[in-house]
């Protein structure tokens, strides 16, 4: 954001009145519903997690039994979190380049005045109305060995081909990936789309005159100018990647055996099942950190950003 | 103005009625084909009375249902009854004060002289008050083996674990899954604990289970069933199902040849039309120790300010033991009852089986009943990975195992 | 937080540039890079198209069909009794209703979810966009971060929170009238279109507030000049002009709600089930056999209601995207 934006913002904001805390008073009333989700459902929620995943709390709140560290040491001692969190990384990597990688690449190919842009672009975004669970389900099916893909081509003639990601713990996780790129990309490239149309024309205008071949126009130029929209985009993915869950719930369940495990599950399967909410909770916070550590690089360059503009 | 009335009821404006009649909801987890049949029998029951039994079935296991339960329990917006397993699961909201105290209930049906084993009402009884209503007994110490798919092995069909894992390579031969195997957690842990019971024996599992004695669960006894777990291991590896009914579908069809299941796949075997020691065998304690172990169902009943309900309540936990019920319910879900004095004669060969064991006391303690929560999931972690994982060695999974064994409270 | 709400903006502007597209211009129809950006696209819908047909394709199948054949190939013997089935027969536990009874329930939570969350988020963006206070920033940044909290942490304490202000609004209506009657928000449709508008705010907030932001101010200076207030400004000027921007958060909101299914199955009760746990009721129930025709009919069913939006809106969405999420 520049300077001038933010000028005009605060030019727009009515000149004091005599009274501070009247002023504004029918904006401030409108924003309670606001305010009261930043503190009590946001704020309060996550600091009431936080706390009680320092107490031995077992099926209800124990905020009396206070046992420092000890869930945390249980956590990191476990195969099966080290493991979810591994394919949390492995699934966030991949999912945030393919995504963007396919988005940038489909809105350019859209963006080239072709035929049947609607009906295209229409197949493509669709799978974003899509539910998790149903994306999952579908992709199962797909990638089941003995009805999907795999038969199929065996049916054609080549025997000896294999594609069973979903039972091979090695590349379970891509499997789901699969499922994931399939369900998001589509949103991804239709933000992008928009923000390539926002860009001048004069520009594609001034490289055509300079004989600069159009691929490098891609890359030097537009996703430069295009930099604000990635952001948004980029943040929209990584939100949706860290609370993955019902997707893997339908379709492999964490199997097989715990290869596809993912945090948002191990966080909720603790809680209920386990009847041990003070570790879901110490791993819900591990999360939280883990969304910090995405946000604030992000937002100290959005404001560094904003005093070198 | 329909907008209106839909709103009003759905803010749940509880007006006080004067009609008896009430609406129970009770949520459960029994959703396969033989599980529905039985919940049936429960709700033509409860419908029998003046009262009307609301289904509140949620699919998916009780993994998937529980914290359904839990929220709504403690979001004070609780169901009129639920399942869930005996034992420690439901502790801390008894002490909470959460679940209706049934004691006058099983006074005046006398619970106390009718419950066998005596162990059930036990695991529903905190400080001398009784909090639930047993409803079955589920023993896990079963295997289930096709008839026809040793038939297509061209093999008999084995009597014990030992003839099973010799007919293991030829029932490959033949194209077929030596041991159907789901993929859900509980499904591997509970099938890891039946092959402890048979092969380290009763009483080392109680050590283990019962007392958690973590030298046991590191000593050769154990060694010895995660060796077998080991090789099992490898003739469940093509079997690719989720859910433990498909692989009992598995068995069924002939696809398989046998499953380690608890007596509730029974019921599979019943809706699919087949015959006990006709199209299939069961071996209680895999056919080397015949004993079972006896947990089961129970139903809670979580508190509510209103006293038709409670009255409503505790007029379903009567209904749920009276010996009619016990009969319709059992023979549907393939459990035993929880009272000695009914007349099963409709019962099949299996079930007959599991009730001779039951008369003559080769019972167990169920392991759910003495272990928490937290400590059967961290099993069922590890042996979810160890059944499906055939690099982690034997030695490696009895460590990580006595380790958790030694952490329980 | 600068550059995603200043990323949104030019809401005329983009609307404007978004008529046609920007690229370099092809030349004949069939040049090389023409074949190469065809095939390109055709594959790419073929993967996109794929689990769709798929699913269409086994729902018209019989269970002998299915289990005998090519997923892929269409059906010998078009049968709708799938379909029929997943509506109004399959079973999950006694109840064999189907899909229908959830159908009901997912409208009654749709709607009121859907207009009470754009309603308030709407005047959120607009007093964060145009009527800026001290500390807003600060909320603003706050709800931004909620965006990223993983529902599971919230469902918790949300239950407590639900639970104590049933019992505070009780209390205090009961304060007024004695006989008041007691007042739950767990497990009632109105605690979970609560829980839908929280949620859906951080997201709808920042949409609004930067398409507002993007509004001209000489409109809403002129506006102020004439006297115009708060609200005045927001029925008069705003509203009217941000059509697309309603669509958009009207989108997403209708596909988020209508998809969930974790709070649906937390915060009510199964007279007030929605369609998507009924789904997951008879897609895990299951008796004998997978019967995979009745799953991907119930499946299509339950996606039906975001489809058709999706297919009806598909270029107001776009424009809509262009409007409020993304400026140049």
């Amino acid at each position: 954001m520049s300077v001038t934006d933010t000028e005009t913002i605060s030019a727009r904001t009515p000149t004091p009145r005599p009274s501070r805390l009247f002023r504004n008073k029918s904006a401030k009333i409108a924003s309670i519903p606001m305010v009261f989700t930043a503190l009590v459902v946001f704020i309060g929620c996550t600091i009431w997690t936080i706390y009680h995943s320092f107490t031995r709390s077992r099926l209800l709140p124990a905020p009396e039994k206070w046992v420092g560290l000890e869930n945390y040491e249980r956590l990191w001692s476990e195969n099966r979190w080290l493991i979810s969190i591994e394919n949390l990384a492995i699934y966030g990597a991949c999912s945030l380049v393919l995504s963007l990688c396919i988005g940038f690449v489909l809105a350019a190919l859209l963006d080239r005045k072709i035929r049947f842009e609607n009906t295209i672009r229409t197949i493509i975004l669709y799978p974003f109305a899509l539910s998790f669970v149903v994306t999952g389900l579908a992709w199962q099916w797909i990638l089941n060995p003995s009805l999907g893909l795999q038969n199929v081509v065996r049916n054609w003639g080549w025997e000896s081909f294999t594609f069973d990601p979903l039972n091979n713990p090695e590349i379970v996780i891509f499997g789901i990936l699969i499922a994931g790129i399939w369900q998001g990309s589509g949103f991804v490239m239709v933000l992008l789309l928009a923000g390539m149309r926002g860009i001048d024309e004069d520009i594609w205008k001034a490289s055509r005159v300079e004989g600069i071949p159009a691929w490098k126009t891609y890359i030097f130029i537009v996703i430069p100018m295009m930099r604000p929209v990635f952001i948004t985009a980029l943040v929209i993915i990584s939100a949706g990647i860290i609370k993955v869950y019902d997707l893997v719930v339908a379709q492999t369940s964490g199997g097989p055996g715990i290869a596809s495990e993912v945090p948002a599950k191990y966080v909720i399967e603790k809680m209920f099942q386990a009847q041990n909410l003070g570790l879901g909770f110490a791993a819900s916070t591990m999360m939280l950190l883990s969304v910090l550590v995405v946000l604030i690089p992000w937002a100290y360059l959005e404001f560094g950003g904003k005093k070198n503009g | 103005m329909k907008l209106t009335t839909k709103l009003l009821s759905a803010t749940a404006i509880c007006a006080a009625s004067s009609a008896a009649a009430v609406d129970l909801e009770v949520t459960h987890w029994w959703t396969s084909g033989g599980e529905a049949a039985a919940v049936s029998k429960f709700a033509e029951a409860f419908n029998a009375t003046e009262h009307t039994w609301v289904d509140g079935a949620i699919a998916g296991s009780g993994g998937t249902a529980r914290p359904i339960i839990i929220s709504r329990i403690l979001g004070g917006d609780p169901m009129g009854a639920t399942q869930l397993n005996h034992g420690r699961q439901a502790e801390e909201l008894i002490e909470a004060g959460l679940l209706l105290d049934l004691t006058d209930v099983a006074e005046a049906e006398g619970w106390k002289d009718i419950v066998n084993p005596p162990s059930l009402l036990d695991a529903c009884t905190v400080d001398g008050r009784i909090y639930c209503a047993p409803v079955n007994i589920h023993s896990w110490q079963w295997i289930w083996l096709s008839h026809q798919a040793y038939a297509d092995a061209g093999i008999d069909v084995p009597s014990n674990w030992d003839e099973f894992v010799a007919s293991a390579p030829a029932l490959e031969a033949a194209g077929k899954i030596p041991l159907a195997m789901g993929q859900q957690p509980w499904q591997s842990s509970g099938a890891f604990g039946v092959m402890a019971v048979a092969i380290a024996g009763p009483d080392a599992w109680a050590a283990v289970n019962n007392d958690k004695n973590a030298e046991v669960a590191a000593g050769p006894e154990y060694a010895a069933v995660f060796e077998a777990a080991a090789n099992a291991r490898a003739f469940a590896a093509n079997s690719n199902v989720q859910d433990w009914n498909q692989a009992t579908n598995l068995v069924i069809t002939g696809q398989a040849g046998g499953q380690i299941m608890g007596d509730w796949a029974q019921g599979e075997f019943q809706v699919a039309g087949q015959v006990a020691g006709e199209d299939y065998t069961c071996l209680p304690g895999l056919g080397v120790n015949e004993i079972i172990s006896t947990g089961g169902d129970a139903f809670y009943f979580p508190v509510q300010d209103d006293a038709d309900v409670e009255a409503a309540q505790k007029e379903l936990a009567a209904l749920l033991l009276s010996p009619q019920v016990q009969v319709d319910f059992n023979l549907a879900k393939g459990s035993l009852p929880i009272r000695g004095d009914v007349d099963l004669m409709a019962a099949n060969d299996c079930m007959k089986k599991g009730l001779e064991i039951l008369a003559a006391g080769n019972i167990l303690k169920d392991g759910s009943q003495s272990l928490t929560p937290d400590t059967t999931s961290q099993i069922e972690d590890l042996m979810v990975e160890f059944w499906n994982d055939p690099s982690i060695t034997a030695e490696d999974a009895q460590s990580r195992y006595a380790a958790i064994i030694a952490e329980a409270d | 937080m600068a550059d995603i709400s200043a990323a949104v903006g030019g809401a005329q502007a983009s609307a404007d540039t978004l008529s046609g597209p920007r690229g370099p211009r092809p030349k004949r129809a069939f040049s090389s890079t023409n074949i190469i950006i065809y095939g390109t696209l055709l594959v790419v819908c073929l993967y996109y198209i794929l689990p769709l047909y798929v699913m269409i394709v086994t729902s018209l199948k019989g269970m002998p069909e299915v289990r005998m054949g090519n997923i892929f190939a269409p059906p010998v013997e078009v049968t709708f009794e799938p379909w029929v089935k997943a509506w109004s027969e399959a079973c999950t536990g006694i109840n064999c209703e189907g899909l229908s009874r959830g159908f009901s329930n997912s409208v009654w939570i749709l709607v009121p979810s859907v207009i009470i969350s754009i309603a308030i988020a709407s005047v959120n963006g607009y007093a964060l966009a145009n009527w800026r206070f001290k500390g807003s920033e600060v909320f603003f940044t706050i709800l931004i971060f909620g965006a990223f909290i993983p529902y599971q942490v919230m469902i918790y304490p949300i239950v407590i929170l639900l639970r104590e202000s049933g019992d505070g609004i009780t209390n205090v209506l009961r304060f007024f009238y004695e006989d008041a009657p007691r007042v739950r928000l767990m497990g009632s449709l109105s605690g979970l279109v609560i829980v839908h508008t929280i949620f859906g705010m951080p997201i709808l907030t920042l949409l609004f507030r930067n398409y507002f932001t993007s509004v001209p101010e000489e409109l809403f200076k002129a506006a102020r000049v004439d006297g115009a207030g708060f609200w005045g400004i927001y029925l008069k000027i705003m509203l009217p002009m941000s059509l697309p921007i309603f669509v958009v958060a009207m989108i997403l909101q209708v596909t988020g709600i209508w998809n969930d299914f974790l709070f649906g199955v937390i915060y009510t009760k199964p007279e007030t089930y929605p369609m998507t746990v009924q789904l997951n009721n008879i897609v895990n129930s299951v008796q004998g056999i997978k019967e995979y025709n009745v799953n991907m009919a119930a499946t299509l069913l339950t996606g039906l209601v975001p489809l058709v939006i999706y297919f009806a809106s598909g270029k107001l969405f776009v424009r809509g995207i262009a409007a409020g999420a993304v400026k140049g």
